[in-house]
């Protein structure tokens, strides 16, 4: 239920960029959001279409690439994909992994028109 | 310093943002800053507040009514002839907890969130202005009961304790991965309902844990019966004295869930800008 916040500090984020580079408007917003980030894309997706109303970003779409979980195993260096309720090795089916991937909550590219 | 050196690009994440191309009419920059960054900013100012005071901070998290303050009451009791000891109390509403606490002689505030489900770096922070930091050794942040939001929020705290009472079931750590995935401790609490109850095994509940990824310790409690407070007191001290350990080489202390992974990584950083059409080598 905190994605709406997370939205609004999103948007500043994205109003400051636009600032510095002189953009008349925002044409997208991309997001990447890992499974295990805690961040329901569906809900940040509603709250950003509220919040962008009367801003640099009005017309922008939000793309959100979602992160699949991915851990290194810390005893065969096997990478393996897997669900976010189970971190172990595919391969040897250790629990001694290290998540590598799953965890973004980034924004990571601004387009804009200038 | 991540921005510049790249090492906040995860290989999760690596294709994602090179793949961005420059279309008709379109700048499109790189940015990188975490979503939370304003957050986390607040949170490391925090942390640098309670290293200087040398004051051990410990996030209570757990569903409503799993037990967190009768923990605290039954921790305070043992421990407040030993250590300058103070809680941040988190609810919707109410000071119920915080006259709690108050009742057992240790200071408390109450930060009440209205509507809002999780404490922030930012309402900690405000909170501070209640205490006297330099006079404690440890504070202890009860979370708003919630498995879900208040695992995304780093408070500036040092570790993480997650408690589970047995009533609800021992699969709450696949249920809630997020949130389990970020304890230092498990504390599998009102054990002395165990006999009543014919669907919790604690095996279970830590091969949850465990398939997590996550080998932090798990103790079994009850402040009925005092189950485990010997437990949960020795892990308790054995975290001061590694605290104490790590500011006397300059170093703090942090969430093992934060030590690793990208959210690290970005958490403090400033944003910087380029074209991404500079970075790339056109096909």
């Amino acid at each position: 239920m905190h994605e709406l916040s997370l939205c609004d500090d999103l948007l500043n984020q994205v109003i400051a960029i636009a600032q510095q580079n002189n953009a008349q408007s925002v044409e997208s917003v991309t997001v990447t959001i890992g499974a295990l980030a805690g961040i329901e894309p569906s809900l940040l997706e509603n709250a950003f279409s509220i919040i962008k109303i009367n801003t640099v970003a009005e017309f922008a779409q939000l793309i959100i690439r979602k992160v699949p979980v991915t851990v290194l195993c810390l005893q065969c260096g096997a990478k393996s994909e897997v669900l976010l309720n189970h971190l172990l090795c595919h391969v040897c089916k250790s629990h001694d992994t290290s998540l590598i991937s799953g965890d973004e909550l980034v924004l990571a590219s601004v387009a804009f028109f200038v | 310093m991540c921005n510049t050196c790249g090492c906040n690009i995860t290989p999760g994440n690596r294709p994602l943002v090179m793949a961005e191309k420059p279309k008709n009419g379109v700048t499109t920059i790189s940015v990188l800053e975490n979503l939370l960054s304003k957050n986390n900013n607040q949170a490391e100012h925090n942390r640098a507040h309670f290293d200087a005071a040398k004051v051990l901070v410990i996030n209570l998290m757990s569903s409503p009514g799993s037990g967190k303050t009768a923990l605290l009451e039954a921790t305070i009791k043992r421990l407040r002839d030993s250590f300058k000891i103070a809680v941040i109390e988190g609810d919707l509403e109410t000071e119920n907890d915080t006259q709690r606490i108050q009742a057992q002689g240790v200071p408390a505030y109450q930060i009440t969130t209205g509507t809002a489900c999780h404490l922030d770096a930012h309402l900690v922070h405000n909170a501070l202005h209640h205490f006297s930091l330099n006079d404690l050794d440890l504070l202890f942040i009860e979370n708003v009961g919630n498995l879900v939001c208040p695992a995304s929020f780093d408070l500036g705290h040092h570790r993480n304790v997650v408690l589970l009472s047995v009533t609800e079931g021992d699969d709450k750590p696949a249920k809630y991965p997020v949130m389990f995935r970020a304890a230092d401790l498990m504390l599998i609490s009102k054990t002395d309902l165990l006999p009543y109850l014919d669907d919790f095994s604690t095996s279970n509940a830590k091969q949850n844990l465990q398939n997590l990824a996550n080998a932090a310790p798990v103790i079994e409690f009850s402040s009925k019966d005092s189950n485990g407070l010997d437990d949960w007191i020795a892990w308790l001290l054995s975290e001061i004295k590694t605290y104490t350990e790590l500011l006397q080489t300059k170093k703090t202390q942090r969430p093992k869930v934060q030590q690793e992974g990208q959210f690290f990584h970005t958490s403090s950083v400033k944003p910087k800008f380029y074209p991404i059409n500079t970075k790339i080598t056109p096909d």
